[in-house]
């Protein structure tokens, strides 16, 4: 039997931008058990809703992570929505949606930039990079801010996409939505990436499942669970069916995020086409006296964000289940039997949040 | 189509919540999260499951000093909650299939992390 040794993978490495850390079990070259740790850069975030009033949050909510910001703003408003039985105005609802989306595009398309960089394939890395820019000009344009959106609130948006916007918007997918999916033909069908990936960090279905995985990691492996079926925003009116893959592997999480990038681009164009007039926002009167576990599907699957009030303008608990926490059991099962030269791809494949996941 | 999605919260005794886990397994749910909450003196533990986003939660109310059972017998990946919750509220959890001892969430500062409790007692996982 060979000799086995312990590899520590992190929490400082190149494919990962923030830090996690693995202590890897290998004999000779074949990874046999995985241990991971986090806490690098826990900030304690659930703690300051003690000290913001409820509609304050937001922006914190906004800055557990800075891919799925708009996301984060989106669940917690949501669940005070829920709570204070606050009914959003549909233009709203759109907005929302819209945001939403195009952060799911920023997200996928840094999330196929960075798997194309770990894979080594550098060209593939820069086109993904290149058209992730021009939808962070989008959000910039539409909301002011790249990274942090600010648009989202208690009762609505802060800030209207004015019909003139929204018509370039519109003109804009057309050409966008062609690059993007010669993107996506060469993640789908080059030869090097499927003899890459094809095989690698296989789960399946029913392990998924049991696992507690969620968004393009479950999907990927044949489970068809997505928030948005539930239709909040406006994927009711919009209408939604999951992107699901069944082999599992690494090559079928990727095919998930960049058939994703084309549903999201549809879901902006039908969104742009039926959005309505109307106010923004509603005045919020109250303070939220109760508890209710919003669930909203970010880029990276489900996010939770539990909220309970007593009756005054200070929450007394916000607990938040961030997608990459539930899907760390997931990753624990996929490393074994890897080739330590295959761990980052198969760590990259989760599309780990640390920053989410530390809160 | 959109799917209606329901939150149904049911009180159990720690002592009933290896039996209303297993069926829940049995009946096709999945773990979604487990979370505490100090609510001044006590932690309310919500452990909650999903089947067709239909949300079901197991709430345990727990006195200071009381030890819970690991579920990751029955969920693999409950330790990710299990030691989050040791970690970051000090509970005692019996039995986790992969137990950290109190290193899974690494914080700055050890109080009133990993170690202690409501009271000052010494964490039995620490």
């Amino acid at each position: 039997m060979p000799e086995r040794i312990i590899v520590p993978f992190g929490p400082q490495h190149p494919v990962l931008p923030e830090p996690i850390h693995l202590d890897l079990v290998l004999e000779d070259e074949t990874v046999v058990e995985a241990i991971p740790s986090i806490g690098y850069i826990h900030r304690g975030l659930e703690r300051l809703i003690e000290k913001r009033e409820f509609t304050e949050y937001v922006y914190v909510a906004e800055r557990i992570c800075g891919i799925c910001s708009f996301m984060h703003a989106l669940c917690y408003s949501q669940g005070i929505e829920e709570i204070m039985k606050i009914e959003v105005p549909d233009r709203a609802r759109y907005l929302r949606t819209i945001w939403s989306e195009t952060s799911r595009l920023h997200s996928h398309l840094l999330w196929l930039g960075l798997f194309a960089d770990g894979m080594g394939f550098e060209n593939l890395f820069m086109r993904s990079w290149r058209l992730r820019e021009s939808v962070l000009d989008v959000l910039e344009d539409t909301s002011g801010g790249r990274v942090i959106q600010g648009t989202c609130k208690v009762g609505g948006v802060r800030r209207d996409i004015g019909a003139e916007k929204l018509a370039e918007m519109h003109r804009a997918l057309d050409p966008f939505e062609e690059q993007c999916r010669d993107l996506g033909d060469v993640f789908l069908n080059d030869e090097t990436v499927k003899y890459r990936l094809q095989g690698l960090g296989v789960v399946g279905k029913d392990d998924a499942y049991a696992l507690g995985a969620v968004g393009p990691t479950v999907r990927a492996s044949g489970v068809a669970i997505d928030h948005r079926e539930t239709g909040y925003a406006a994927y009711g009116d919009l209408g939604f069916k999951p992107v699901v893959e069944t082999a599992g592997d690494c090559y079928a999480r990727c095919a998930v995020r960049v058939k994703e990038v084309y549903a999201s681009i549809d879901l902006i164009r039908r969104a742009i086409d039926q959005i309505p007039e109307g106010p923004l926002d509603v005045k919020v009167r109250g303070t939220p006296d109760g508890e209710y576990f919003s669930r909203v599907e970010q880029p990276r699957g489900e996010v939770i964000h539990y909220l309970r009030g007593n009756g005054t303008k200070h929450l007394t608990r916000a607990r938040i289940r961030t997608p990459t926490l539930a899907n760390i059991p997931i990753l624990v099962k996929m490393l074994p039997n890897a080739q330590l030269a295959d761990v980052p791809v198969v760590v990259l494949s989760i599309d780990p949040c640390i920053s989410c996941t530390e809160r | 189509m959109t799917v209606n999605a329901e939150q149904t919260t049911i009180s159990v005794a720690p002592e009933d919540l290896m039996r209303e886990v297993e069926g829940l397994q049995a009946g096709g749910y999945r773990l979604v999260q487990i979370g505490c909450t100090d609510i001044g003196g006590a932690y309310e533990v919500n452990y909650s499951f999903d089947r067709d986003y239909q949300y079901r939660n197991l709430r345990l109310t727990l006195g200071p000093d009381t030890e819970i059972p690991s579920i990751s017998g029955i969920y693999w990946g409950a330790f990710v909650y299990e030691n989050e919750m040791h970690d970051l509220f000090g509970i005692p959890v019996v039995g986790i299939n992969i137990d950290f001892k109190g290193t899974f969430i690494k914080t700055a500062e050890k109080y009133p992390f990993s170690v202690t409790r409501r009271g000052g007692d010494q964490c039995r996982n620490a």
